[in-house]
């Protein structure tokens, strides 16, 4: 269970870490806890599986990935565990979930791909297609992007969860 | 221009920071630099716009909030509109026109389960909204975002 001073914790850590010698510390003096309390809470985040990654996420644009689609595929209801496994194993998927359907959207698994131009995007999709025998799909790719930016948590005036 | 040791850094920034008081000086020791080299390293790259973030990164629904994918199909002349509603809409993360039937997909994250319904209906009720699909994951396989760079 969190408590209120995780949720303090988490919530201070929606922005970037400083790039400076003692990065947490200078988030313990911003909850107002020590060092290696943060250090140890953070810690055990990651065993529980709180916390995802601490780390980066670069701009994929900038890093020379400019095209990205998302793949949407219909996968026969009992295979769509065996599919998504598969699929999630391939370096190219950087996310890949199942969904809910609705009358007229059938598919039921969707994977985000990454590459430098549409054409390779095309190939990684078609790999999918070959590696899990699945070859009912569509590619949406992105025409423009209205807003990319990251979820902030437990933040004052939000209602309590 | 990325040098080769610019990308060594991000490939490895992108596995992850230690969870050690002094980080940057643990991932200078991983690259064989000292810990100025990595700070001077990282402050540039970041105001070079390469880093989208650098912190920590929660599993929402362990965190006890709700998300889910949103397709949505908008009478093109309505889009910019309908596309700044939506981002002004708290939790909204992601906001994509995309080609096909729906041309906007947007995903969002929120405490409850009533605050996406409340603010969906919203949207349904903006102009130029044909219709509108709320795709919840019934389970996640994967989600790391890393792009290897050689």
């Amino acid at each position: 269970m969190l408590e209120a001073l995780d949720k303090r914790i988490i919530a201070a850590l929606q922005d970037d870490l400083p790039i400076t010698p003692r990065p947490y510390r200078e988030i313990a003096e911003r909850v107002g806890v020590g060092e290696r309390e943060i250090i140890e809470r953070l810690r055990r985040y990651r065993q529980q599986g709180y916390l995802r990654k601490m780390g980066a996420v670069l701009r994929h644009r900038e890093v020379g990935f400019f095209a990205n689609a998302l793949c949407a595929w219909r996968i026969p209801p009992d295979k769509i565990a065996e599919a998504g496994e598969k699929m999630s194993s391939c370096s190219a998927v950087t996310h890949c979930y199942a969904r809910e359907t609705h009358s007229d959207w059938p598919y039921n698994l969707y994977v985000m791909l990454h590459a430098q131009t549409r054409e390779e995007c095309r190939a990684q999709a078609a790999e999918l297609a070959r590696i899990t025998g699945y070859d009912d799909y569509i590619m949406l790719f992105s025409t423009k992007e209205w807003k990319k930016s990251n979820v902030r948590y437990f933040q004052e005036g939000e209602e309590e969860i | 221009m990325l040098t080769k040791f610019d990308k060594a850094l991000l490939n490895l920034l992108q596995t992850g920071l230690p969870l050690a008081p002094q980080p940057y000086k643990v991932m200078g020791e991983q690259l064989g630099v000292d810990e100025d080299t990595v700070l001077a390293s990282l402050r540039r790259l970041k105001a070079l716009g390469y880093i989208r973030r650098m912190g920590a990164f929660f599993d929402s629904a362990r965190l006890g909030y709700v998300s889910t994918l949103v397709a949505v199909r908008v009478a093109p002349q309505c889009l910019p509109a309908v596309a700044a509603a939506i981002n002004a809409q708290p939790g909204v993360t992601h906001n994509y026109e995309r080609e096909g039937d729906y041309n906007l997909w947007f995903a969002v994250t929120a405490p409850s389960q009533e605050a996406i319904e409340q603010m969906l209906q919203g949207i349904r009720e903006l102009e130029g909204v044909e219709k509108l699909i709320n795709l919840p994951a019934t389970r996640r396989f994967k989600v790391s975002v890393e792009f290897n760079l050689q």
